[in-house]
């Protein structure tokens, strides 16, 4: 076997305490990142939920000829921005609303002539679903001859756009606070293995072994601690997903990718960790 | 072979360590380095295996020049010394044999190689029996001899052996001292830091005495004398 890799496994045999202690650190390091990613994942995905609901209507003037709204409606779909077009007739709106306004069924019933306009539901591609673009389209809606008036949600898309802002923020600001609690913690453990093994180190260079030969097998190992870590904070997220689950909340989990760039996050501060303290330390002995 | 010449070394704290000196080992030679604690034996060992930066004169040590030596030519320098401590340095969760192999192993020998060189070593210092010990469980001179085993093995062009019987009982040091002169007889030069001055009056070898870091008395230039002072 590679003598690196031999040398980094017989560290794990060597000293399995302190081996194990730097693995449990930093999985829960990065099950403390995980946790807070698992809070950005499910926000993101109820933002996203909130965000299909936007939808701009736009009322068509009664006795519009059919034909001009078929082709305002194919016109209206090629805009860049938008998704979708859908034309809603006089019809179709008071089917609906006898469907969904149980309360005023009677009411309806009782009419005479059907008061609700025809109308066309634009819906967006989800990257344009904010103020400035769904204004932009608005106007263009309004630009149609034929079209009364156009109506969307603007406190409500407003207020969306504000809380996408202050989610991505905080998201950053507590994410990347949290991350570098991590490194500085996994740093200070690795730290500790290199330490553990300085008269190993003394030796190694006083028998005319180079830098290079030194430094492998931590950084072999401090990427094994890093993996391992990443993988068991996995499992702890995991864990806590299922209580959360079962318990409070329907929530969702890493996909697969996330889960993926934990375990690689994990290697590489054990990597980058043990590189910099291995480095420190040969350069101050 | 190894080549002081107007030799300054100053501590990082200030003062001196070393002052003016200069002195030529040639190859082959048995060197005893002598003088008080402090006087600077094992800074003139520390400046020859480049583990400290010299102040200003000139080191030569087995044609590299100390002052243009760049960190990566350490390792090479190294591997044609064997370095010895008076506290044997041992890593104490290997047995004799693997301490031994590890110096082997670290500065990339060929595998296949390597039990055998460590057999004949070990055989050298008269361990073979106790190949599989740890370091634990073998006494001081028995750890000592280990120790020298381990620098013999790059089989280096000097051996620098730093107070190695300072820890030994006498009969221990004798056995070790013994071993350095054969180690000398079959060619490898020795240079040997001590205070230890029956030793140094045992054996007719060169010797360098140091005071508070001037070189003082060196047997290979100036005149013999009756006793060391120290």
């Amino acid at each position: 076997m590679n003598l690196t890799v031999r040398e980094s496994l017989i560290a794990f045999r060597r000293a399995p305490l302190l081996s194990a202690l730097s693995v449990t650190t930093i999985a829960f390091s990065l099950f403390v990142v995980g946790l807070f990613g698992l809070v950005a994942v499910n926000l993101q995905h109820a933002l996203q939920d909130v965000a299909e609901r936007v939808e701009i209507v736009a009322y068509l003037l009664p006795g519009t000829p059919i034909e001009s709204i078929t082709l305002a409606e194919k016109d209206i779909e090629a805009f860049p921005e938008v998704q979708s077009a859908a034309y809603v007739s006089e019809d179709s709106a008071l089917a609906r609303a006898h469907a969904e306004l149980v309360e005023f069924r009677d009411v309806l019933q009782e009419l005479e002539r059907n008061p609700l306009p025809a109308s066309i539901e634009v819906k967006l591609k989800p990257r344009f679903r904010d103020v400035d673009h769904v204004n932009e389209v608005a106007d263009r809606l309004r630009g149609f001859g034929f079209v009364d008036d156009v109506r969307f949600g603007r406190d409500w898309v407003e207020k969306l756009d504000r809380l996408r802002g202050i989610a991505a923020a905080v998201g950053l600001v507590v994410g990347a606070a949290f991350a570098v609690v991590a490194i500085i913690i996994i740093g200070t453990t690795i730290r500790m293995a290199v330490l553990q093994r300085s008269r190993e180190i003394a030796i190694m260079r006083l028998v005319g072994a180079t830098n290079g030969f030194i430094r492998r097998p931590f950084l072999l190992q401090g990427a094994i601690k890093g993996m391992l870590g990443g993988l068991v904070a996995i499992g702890l997220s995991y864990g806590a997903y299922t209580l959360i689950n079962r318990w409070l909340i329907h929530a969702a989990f890493f996909s697969k990718e996330q889960a993926v760039a934990i375990v690689g996050f994990g290697t590489l501060i054990g990597l980058f960790g043990s590189a910099a303290s291995v480095g420190r330390h040969l350069r101050r002995v | 072979m190894i080549k002081f010449t107007n030799v300054f070394k100053a501590f990082p704290k200030g003062g001196l360590a070393l002052k003016d000196v200069s002195f030529h080992i040639a190859k082959g030679e048995f060197v005893f380095l002598t003088g008080h604690s402090g006087a600077g034996k094992s800074t003139v060992l520390k400046l020859i295996y480049a583990e400290e930066p010299v102040t200003s004169g000139e080191v030569r040590v087995s044609g590299f020049n100390a002052a243009e030596l760049r960190p990566r030519d350490v390792p090479m320098l190294r591997r044609r010394l064997g370095i010895v401590f008076q506290d044997f340095r041992l890593l104490e969760d290997r047995t004799a044999d693997e301490n031994v192999a590890f110096a082997l192993e670290v500065t990339g020998a060929r595998r296949s190689s390597i039990p055998a060189r460590v057999m004949r070593v070990l055989t050298q210092v008269g361990l073979a029996a106790k190949a599989q010990a740890y370091p634990r469980e073998l006494s001081g001179g028995e750890q000592q001899r280990v120790a020298i085993a381990r620098a013999l093995v790059n089989e280096p062009t000097v051996l620098l052996a730093d107070e190695p019987t300072g820890n030994l009982d006498e009969r221990a040091t004798r056995g070790v001292f013994q071993l350095l002169r054969d180690i000398n007889a079959s060619g490898t030069a020795v240079v040997m830091a001590t205070h230890d001055l029956d030793l140094v009056r045992q054996a007719p070898y060169r010797v360098i005495e140091l005071q508070e870091g001037a070189l003082v008395y060196d047997s290979a230039v100036d005149e013999p004398r009756e006793a060391a002072s120290p």
